[in-house]
């Protein structure tokens, strides 16, 4: 018997061998004339200065750092939430020391100027 | 009467018969089925966009009291299939700094992310290829990859409008990932399931739309969905006035043509979600179900577009702190509110 996610392997293959094909497809009948100012960097007309490849802002970091951490957090709220209903007022308890630990978190990150965005 | 499951059924026996004439065992039976499901999906994404793309140029030229494409075909209903034409031909031109493996997969991981949603969305009765037990999860996961895309677009391009564009968006999803993901744990708290076939099933009668339990989820979701869209009043990827056309902006023909295509499905993906969680997905009267499904899916993208005409694109630092000092705090409280009212009104 074949597993539900071979679907999603399907699917996955599917999909590249579209773009793959498409692009192969745009390939063939497009033309293709390259020259220098065709091929350099667009900078509405300016002749293109240095590389972008530099250090970017380190806000962004943290905002991924904050994200990892809010978002493994929700992804351990949903057995949480699907087995809500049948553990009753334990579970209701446990939830509000648990978001309580996670508002706690947030209000850290808020009061160190994590989320700050000069 | 109209319904397409007896359809489906057809064809999967057709398939099945073929495949075992053929000498073939049940593994190859299913794996063949997948393959024309998906190339379904395919054509049927395909579909969408094109009929996305001139509905938005409709209802755009509409807001402004203008008339939009009007001269290929009627009411220029095949505007967008000469457009594709068009951008078939368009030359691909590969800038000469751009780091070549990570600009050529990006609209790949882009597309295929977008398209991999569409193996747990129910299209209407019968019609979702599987109903996977981590459906809504899976859902969540997978349009995340999409960032990825976006970032390696950013980054590969070497340019610095890319750059900002694809830094930009990868923010904003990200930050708007998580009130999104909170205010569904709020519904499944409700379902007890992530399966969506079985979430659709729970609010057959028009009372058990769960919207009327999570209007405070909803307006969540919505407008974290706007954002993981990078749709108008939180376009700053792509903001046109500042960045050109942010990480896009290297890309050429096809190329530039699958980002499009993943953004245009990304609007239906997430009007869909809507649907399935809050709008009762397919079910309805009269009408056979996949019809209600595509009416309610394409109302929320009316709604996205709605948007666009409606709101001034926001500054970055609002947004950001929008997301995480506002919406965050709001998904906590109404998942409180929801323990709460399901601890009091427990059957």
């Amino acid at each position: 018997m074949v597993s539900d996610f071979a679907a999603v392997a399907v699917f996955l293959g599917l999909g590249v061998g579209f773009v793959l094909i498409t692009f192969l497809l745009a390939k063939l009948v497009s033309p293709s004339a390259p020259n220098a100012i065709k091929n350099s960097t667009y900078e509405c007309g300016e002749t293109p200065f240095g590389s972008a490849w530099i250090q970017f802002n380190v806000r962004f970091y943290i905002f991924a750092l904050i994200f990892v951490v809010f978002d493994v957090e929700a992804v351990f709220l949903f057995p949480w939430a699907i087995a809500y209903r049948s553990l009753g007022l334990f579970a209701f308890v446990e939830m509000l020391v648990f978001i309580a630990i996670l508002i706690f978190g947030l209000l850290y990150a808020w009061r160190k100027g994590v989320l700050k965005w000069y | 009467m109209l319904e397409l499951d007896k359809l489906v059924k057809l064809v999967g026996d057709g398939i099945e018969a073929v495949v075992t004439a053929l000498g073939l065992g049940p593994t190859w039976v299913t794996l063949v089925q997948l393959i024309v499901a998906a190339l379904v999906v395919v054509v049927f994404a395909a579909l969408v966009v094109l009929f996305l793309v001139w509905w938005e140029r409709k209802v755009s030229a509409r807001f402004q009291m203008r008339l939009g494409p009007m001269r290929v075909g009627w009411h220029g209903t095949i505007q967008t299939i000469a457009d594709a034409l068009k951008l078939l031909q368009k030359e691909l031109i590969t800038p000469a700094n751009v780091d070549r493996g990570i600009y050529f997969w990006a609209p790949v991981v882009t597309f295929v992310a977008a398209m991999a949603v569409y193996v747990t969305v129910p299209f209407g009765k019968g019609l979702i290829v599987r109903d996977l037990n981590i459906g809504i999860l899976y859902i969540l996961s997978i349009t995340t990859f999409t960032v990825i895309g976006l970032l390696m677009a950013g980054w590969s391009s070497n340019n610095k409008y890319a750059l900002l564009g694809g830094f930009r968006s990868a923010a904003q999803v990200v930050s708007y990932e998580v009130p999104m993901a909170l205010a569904i744990v709020a519904v499944v708290m409700l379902t007890q399931t992530l399966s969506m076939g079985e979430i659709v099933s729970q609010q057959a009668k028009f009372y058990q739309w769960y919207i009327w339990r999570q209007p405070l989820g909803f307006l969540i979701y919505l407008v974290a969905a706007t954002a993981e869209c990078n749709r108008t009043p939180f376009d700053l990827p792509e903001a046109d006035s500042e960045l050109v056309a942010g990480f896009v902006t290297e890309y050429s023909g096809m190329k530039f043509a699958m980002f499009f295509l993943a953004e245009f499905l990304n609007m239906f993906t997430v009007a869909a979600i809507a649907t399935t969680l809050f709008f009762g997905g397919w079910n309805g009267p009269f009408l056979p179900s996949w019809m209600w499904f595509l009416i309610k899916t394409l109302a929320g993208v009316f709604v996205l577009m709605w948007f666009r005409w409606t709101y001034p694109r926001l500054r970055v630092d609002q947004l950001m702190s929008f997301a995480w000092k506002f919406l965050l705090p709001l998904a906590f409280i109404n998942i409180v509110l929801t323990g709460l009212g399901i601890y009091i009104f427990r059957p």
